[in-house]
């Protein structure tokens, strides 16, 4: 009797244990059926006028989405020019300073605006500047961008400096350095891998970003401007081509996808580097 | 090298500890900037229909009635198809990194499920148009049709588009969170938990059902929260696969609208002020959902993350 | 008398570090056998080994025979899980079960081996309850969390847990190491009530411990066994100098 209650107990474990490695590849398969079309399909729309030409009018075949491409890094610029320097100077403020109330409720706020979605902030993006400036605009875009990695980079950055030993600063105040000076020098600098992981994964998670950019940097079908004015960017593209009923302009689409996904791979990795470089990795 | 004086120095570190504080208060103003902004946008949306926009059931901006019934409908039928998909899966998933697989594919598959939150939400709608909505048109719904047919869920035109679609493609991109977050919390329960029940006689499969996941049950179910507060706020991939009809059926094989996706749709093409803030409303009613989901969420993975009084963590 | 366990010739590692280093050790029915020696010596890797649950941690290895009546446990064809229900253990740091109850707690392992023929679960529990001297403290609160006791307590739970799936030897890892003095005093007098049942294996810091509950003694030093024999000879006759300068407190 118990030799039938062993079996049956030995055949859940095995059974379990399949199930489990089951759901593991089932989870591999659209990544991989993703990663495939995205690859195969795009390869074929990329050619040098993907990179150099304008888009065309419907119709037309041919044509390119350099201005998009441009865009995009205009964005992603624009956005880690606000973004991280304030997101790595209040992941300061909560490492650093306090463990206060106002610390507890930033750290809180954080954490719950990386879960809301995207494309409130760019209704609220729309509401204040678009309305004020009386137009869509690559600023308009960027502070968009801005807004989705700030908490981002600010948890990162707080993680990484609580990394620091603290006999290093010790060591540094015992010295007479002065506060800031010692956060400066000796904390950034040991904990600057760390940071660069974040914000570098913060960039990855902002570029293919679709849905704050609808109502705020809009799109464009020529080279931008100037950054008061509207401006293409390869997501936007991408959503606008695919719901159209043209093949020539998939085929354009999944070029983008491609070039899109190649860039946000590349900053994910590069952040690997970094982090591993900084941390050796976990 | 010079040596700063006291009272400079002491001034550089007041300086750049208000600057820090400066860059803290700036992401509470962010919050609060985004929750009046929503209000004030809603205002006029809200004088109209007042909390008779939640149950309304129409969403007609020709006529300019605007009700957003169809949208929460859309919004949790296509969460609720994800979670049903998605928690199995990534339960699975979790278990299979934190506590079965060998040690040295732990981290290269941990790294591949969680590429799959890496794909740009557009991207996903790109490939739900042109791969997965013909596939369940001319595989997934015959099927469902053919043998769960009586059921209504079951019924209509094949379209291949709308709240299947959405609520698979969503399972898609939830499981990584889910089970990224989970996994997390498996690996934070103590050692000495596991080798209490194996020490009793226990399978691998029993410690992991007896000790470990009721050790890590509200982490768990705060991986879950989370993954469905991303669910009701995806917008992109959503947008592209459901149809967009705003519209309340039975059937998962209809087309439908989420909260996020009419949002994406309308708003740029709505000129008449009410639509507009019938659209701003509509955000605002998600961005408290996401936010209280949000909330929950933090507030029961950190539970685990302190261990209980009384306990020890190796 | 009766040899209940022998390890033969044992190894063990982490990685590439070998913690046990050719142990050849009896463990004699009915008796309580004591491994002492200072931090890191291995003898909580040992005792491990005794129910193979050193081989739960990745990256660890053995080589070598344990032998439970005759038969080797580290053979091809042997259940660990089937070893562990009948070789038990305790550990250093009480763990109950926090979302189970004090019943559930004591309860697990039947839910996982099923009950004795011809008893209830009440029956095994209150007996084992009993037999740790918990019951009375506790027979009102059986629903109460397994966390809500006291250390002391949580100990004696995670033995009655233990000895609720009937193992033939107990194995416990310093189970007083996170105890108060009281409840030192109280888990020793339990060790020495449940000999007449069990064979006991202790692994202990403290030479105290073993002077006052052990019949015999086994000194580990850098993974090796130094000496073994009945508690007394160790005490007051040991062979090894080393043993010697351990017990009379020149090192560790």
């Amino acid at each position: 009797m118990t030799g039938e209650r062993n079996q049956r107990r030995k055949f859940m474990n095995n059974l379990m244990f399949v199930l489990a490695l089951g759901a593991t590849i089932m989870a591999l398969i659209p990544l991989g059926s993703i990663l495939l079309y995205v690859a195969s399909k795009g390869l074929i729309a990329l050619n040098w006028d993907f990179f150099t030409q304008l888009p065309k009018p419907v119709g037309e075949p041919g044509g390119g989405l350099a201005n998009a491409i441009a865009g995009t890094l205009i964005l992603v610029g624009l956005a880690s020019l606000m973004g991280i320097p304030l997101g790595i100077l209040t992941g300061i403020y909560l490492s650093e300073f306090s463990r206060g109330r106002l610390a507890w409720l930033v750290r809180f706020i954080c954490d719950v605006m990386t879960g809301i979605p995207s494309i409130i902030v760019g209704i609220v993006v729309y509401g204040t500047l678009v309305l004020a400036m009386k137009r869509f605009s690559a600023i308009a875009g960027g502070v968009a961008l801005a807004i989705i990695m700030l908490p981002l980079v600010t948890r990162t950055t707080e993680e990484m400096l609580k990394l620091v030993p603290h006999s290093l600063r010790e060591a540094s105040l015992a010295l007479g350095a002065s506060r800031w000076r010692t956060t400066y020098s000796i904390v950034l600098r040991s904990a600057m891998g760390g940071i660069i992981t974040g914000s570098l994964l913060a960039v990855a998670r902002i570029a293919g970003e679709t849905a704050p950019l609808l109502f705020t940097a809009l799109n464009s079908r020529y080279w931008h401007t100037g950054l008061d004015q509207r401006i293409a960017s390869l997501p936007v593209y991408i959503y606008t081509y695919a719901t159209t009923p043209y093949d020539e302009l998939h085929r354009l689409a999944w070029g983008a996808a491609l070039v899109l996904v190649a860039m946000v791979m590349v900053a994910s990795l590069a952040a690997r580097l970094a982090g591993r470089k900084a941390g050796g990795g976990r | 090298m010079q040596k700063p004086s006291h009272q400079s120095r002491q001034w550089g570190d007041a300086v750049f500890r208000g600057l820090t504080l400066l860059a803290a208060l700036v992401m509470v103003g962010l919050i609060l900037v985004i929750a009046l902004q929503l209000i004030k946008g809603s205002q006029p949306a809200f004088a109209r229909f007042g909390l008779g926009f939640i149950t309304g059931s129409r969403w007609d901006p020709v006529h300019g009635d605007f009700g957003s019934l169809p949208l929460v409908y859309g919004t949790v039928v296509s969460s609720l198809i994800a979670l049903i998909i998605a928690v199995p899966l990534s339960l699975g998933i979790a278990i299979y990194l934190a506590e079965l697989a060998p040690q040295r594919v732990r981290a290269p598959l941990s790294f591949l499920v969680e590429l799959l939150a890496a794909i740009p939400s557009v991207v996903y709608g790109l490939w739900g148009i042109f791969v997965l909505v013909p596939w369940i048109r001319t595989s997934l719904e015959p099927f469902l049709h053919r043998f769960l047919g009586w059921l209504p869920f079951f019924q209509g035109t094949f379209y291949g588009f709308g709240m299947l679609a959405a609520g698979i493609i969503l399972a898609i991109m939830i499981t990584p969170t889910i089970s990224a977050v989970s996994r997390e919390v498996l690996l934070a329960v103590p050692v000495s938990q596991r080798e209490a029940m194996l020490a009793l006689g226990a399978t691998r499969w029993e410690t992991i059902k007896m000790a470990v996941l009721p050790y890590g049950r509200s982490g768990i179910l705060g991986a879950v929260i989370l993954g469905l507060g991303r669910a009701i706020g995806e917008t992109m991939a959503v947008t592209m696969v459901i149809g967009n009809r705003p519209q309340v059926s039975p059937s998962v094989f209809e087309l439908a609208q989420t909260i996020a996706s009419i949002i994406a749709n309308e708003f740029s093409e709505a000129f008449d002020d009410l639509h507009l803030s019938a659209l701003v409303m509509a955000g605002l009613v998600l961005f408290i959902v996401t936010l209280l989901l949000n909330i929950i969420a933090r507030l029961l993975v950190w539970r685990v993350a302190r261990a209980p009084e009384g306990m020890s963590r190796e | 008398m009766d040899t209940r366990l022998m390890a033969e010739d044992f190894s063990a590692w982490y990685g590439q570090n070998q913690v046990v280093k050719n142990v050849t050790l009896p463990v004699f029915a009915n008796q309580i056998t004591a491994i002492i020696g200072p931090s890191g010596c291995g003898k909580s890797t040992f005792i491990r080994c005794l129910n193979r649950m050193h081989e739960v941690i990745p990256g660890t290895r053995t080589r070598g025979r344990v032998l439970l009546d005759g038969e080797n446990i580290y053979a091809n064809r042997v259940d660990p899980v089937e070893i562990r229900r009948r070789v038990g253990m305790v550990f250093q740091k009480p763990n109950p079960f926090p979302t189970m109850s004090i019943f559930d707690n004591v309860a697990a392992g039947l839910r996982l081996h099923g009950l004795p023929p011809g008893t209830t679960a009440e029956e095994v529990v209150k007996r084992c309850l009993k037999m740790v001297g918990l019951w009375n403290e506790v027979k009102d609160r059986l629903r109460d969390s397994g966390v809500s006791l006291s250390g002391g307590q949580q100990q004696r739970l995670c033995i009655a847990r233990a000895l609720a799936v009937e193992p033939e030897i107990l194995l416990m890892d310093e189970p007083c190491s996170a105890l108060d003095p009281v409840s030192t005093m109280k888990i020793e007098e339990l060790i020495k009530e449940l000999k007449e049942r069990y064979t006991i294996v202790i692994v202990t810091h403290s030479m105290h411990q073993a002077a006052r509950v052990a019949d015999y003694t086994a000194f580990f030093l850098n993974g090796q066994l130094i000496e073994f024999g009945p508690t007394s000879a160790i005490f007051t006759n040991p062979r090894d100098q080393r043993t010697e300068d351990y017990i009379t407190g020149r090192f560790g």
